[in-house]
């Protein structure tokens, strides 16, 4: 290790350990060392033994790539695709997707590292400087084209027709317009069914998924509900869309009376059982982290928190309006049902709601 | 220089020192948390359930909520909480609580199977609550529809639970834990009881056949494949993309140095 760096830069490409001797020709195209730059000679310039030793890894490395690129093709046919096989960390996996993995990504990983420890061991390590081009161009030819320039304007006479020249800026000018108009065909402008709902007076309150009434003594204190209008099958197999099915969608909660802090309209509960609407006011995600002590709902795209004894008004993150609320009573049959439909648009806010 | 003298100028040897007294604190705190976890009260066969279970909470659980579950300033009152509620919290190891905290962790049962009945009967009768699940109830999983129990689970659990069940955050340090550990009966009981920050879905409104269902369904989702491999705990977008942006390009940094690595 004494001798691994020469303070005079008297690097010879020609020296006997550079490998392979090449003829005079290529000899004076190989790169040359920078003067001024201290060179620092690495082992395998100087032992021949240890150049041997990287050839060797190199070779290694290149070997164990086909050797792996052979275990990909082994194993595509061998390995059975519905072999399952139970791997640390990652579990119960397929073995053959597995396999070919592995070895497909070591193959070219090591074709890869192989190249890249071939250069830095064996291929010659010169420090070069590399001056700059220069950006202008001869005036010859910058001459040459301006030349150019003035035959065309003068031939096309550009300069003198001025009604030409005139109606072609115009022509360019508005041939885009086209794309803009055409945004306005992205979709049928909204009506009112951003501001609407399918809710509205005496429509019953069903149980998500299974459609089951709902009666307000069945619901204990700390109880939640996703629920839905009685009638959303229909209205989804009439539209052939979940549009109505997205808006409508309603959580129901029941807390203490006194629990309650304040609501979005005189009594809209009934006995201490609330409905909001369940798609969160900022981005429009589906809600129903409840939690059932704070009364705190929590939105599990952007963590908007609303608290639902307070009129669901938001208390962190980035929604900022309140969750609608849906008047509830019961009908003579004892059902939970509709009061009247929102009072305010559900979900994110749009261009057109106004505050 | 002696051995131990050369290994004292070692660059590990602070490392080492550090674990082997971080080892000795650890040994010693398990040894004293033995010490002052509740020795279980030797009761003959003559005594009742609810006698034992009265001995039981007497010794394990009054010093929170109070001598006769009324509860203290360290504890809810338990009149009326159920025997489910208790079975629950007991059996999930919840119950007895290591430390006051934001959440109420999982961990290795203190009392066993029939010291936890014992304390939910004796706790029963502190009054009406939701009583344990009949085996029959909770069996019905095993006949019940994955396809339906997806559905129902997406609605009514997946929005804490994540998914594939693993769990998620709630608000201030409070989270919905991983299902992996629970048993059918304790998802039972959670679902009527309400444990902690999470809502009750009473029989009346998610029937015990609904209930069912989802049970199959979390079943089949705890011993479901990986087919892509590492799953980095099912977690969904967020673990996969820090893993990618730490290890993934980690490693990318690792090979840029090396490759502009001077070779000597």
């Amino acid at each position: 290790m004494t001798n691994n760096f020469d303070i005079n830069n008297t690097f010879d490409p020609d020296k006997e350990n550079q490998a392979p001797k090449v003829s005079k020709e290529v000899a004076t195209k190989l790169p040359t060392p920078a003067k001024g730059v201290d060179h620092y000679l690495r082992r395998t310039d100087t032992d021949p033994r240890a150049a041997k030793r990287a050839e060797r890894q190199v070779a290694a490395l290149f070997g164990s790539s086909s050797l792996f690129t052979l275990i990909f093709l082994v194993s595509f046919v061998a390995i059975p695709r519905e072999l399952k096989i139970s791997v640390p960390f990652i579990g119960i996996t397929s073995a053959q997707n597995l396999v070919l993995g592995v070895s497909f990504g070591l193959a070219i990983l090591l074709i890869g590292i192989g190249a890249i420890h071939w250069a830095k061991k064996l291929m010659p390590d010169v420090e070069m400087v590399q001056e700059r081009k220069e950006m202008k161009p001869a005036d010859a030819v910058q001459e040459e084209a301006l030349d150019a320039f003035r035959v065309g304007a003068t031939e096309s006479g550009v300069g003198s027709r001025k009604l030409i020249r005139r109606t072609l800026l115009g022509a360019l000018a508005m041939f885009p317009l086209p794309f803009v108009v055409m945004l306005r065909d992205l979709g049928p402008a909204p009506k009112g069914e951003l501001s609407k709902t399918v809710w509205k007076e005496d429509l019953h309150i069903v149980t998500d998924i299974t459609y089951a009434k709902i009666r307000p003594e069945d619901i204990p204190v700390g109880n939640l509900i996703s629920a839905m209008p009685e009638n959303i099958l229909e209205i989804q197999e009439e539209d052939h869309n979940l549009n109505e099915r997205g808006k409508a969608a309603i959580l129901l909660v029941r807390m203490r009376p006194e629990d309650i802090k304040s609501q979005q309209g005189p009594d809209w509960d009934y006995q201490g059982i609330l409905a909001f609407s369940k798609i969160c006011t900022h981005a429009g995600c589906p809600i129903a982290l409840y939690e059932q002590r704070s009364h705190h709902l929590l939105c599990p795209c952007h963590q908007s928190t609303f608290d639902l004894a307070d009129s669901g008004e938001p208390i962190f993150g980035p929604g900022a309006r309140r969750l609608p609320q849906l008047a509830i009573t019961v009908d003579a049959e004892g059902y939970l049902v509709a009061r009247q439909g929102f009072q305010e648009p559900v979900g994110p806010s749009f261009w057109e709601r106004g505050a | 220089m002696g051995k131990l003298a050369k290994f004292r100028r070692n660059r590990f040897a602070s490392v080492f020192v550090l674990f082997f007294a971080l080892g000795l604190v650890s040994i010693g705190f398990t040894g004293v948390n033995n010490l002052v976890t509740p020795a279980v009260a030797k009761i003959g066969n003559e005594a009742t359930l609810v006698d034992k279970g009265s001995a039981l909470f007497a010794e394990g659980c009054s010093s929170c909520h109070g001598l006769n579950g009324q509860g203290t300033s360290d504890g809810p009152t338990l009149a009326g909480v159920g025997a489910a509620s208790v079975h629950f919290q007991v059996s999930s190891g919840r119950m007895p609580m290591a430390a006051p905290g934001a959440q109420v962790e999982r961990k290795k049962p203190s009392y066993n199977e029939e010291e936890t009945l014992a304390l939910a009967a004796y706790v029963a009768t502190f009054g009406p609550g939701p009583a344990i699940p009949s085996e029959e109830e909770v069996n019905m999983w095993i006949n019940a529809s994955v396809a339906e129990g997806g559905e129902l689970y997406r609605t009514n659990c997946a929005q804490c639970h994540n998914f594939a069940g693993s769990g998620g955050a709630l608000t201030n340090g409070k989270y919905a834990p991983s299902l992996k550990e629970a048993t059918p009966l304790q998802i039972y009981e959670a679902m009527i009881t309400g444990p902690q920050s999470m809502p009750i879905f009473s029989d009346k409104t998610l029937t015990p056949e609904s209930k069912a269902a989802i049970i199959r369904y979390i079943q089949e989702l705890n011993k479901s494949e990986n087919p892509g491999g590492l799953a980095l705990g099912r977690l969904g977008p967020v673990t996969e993309g820090l893993f990618l942006w730490t290890v993934g390009l980690g490693a990318l940094i690792v090979v840029a140095v090396w490759i502009g690595a001077r070779v000597r």
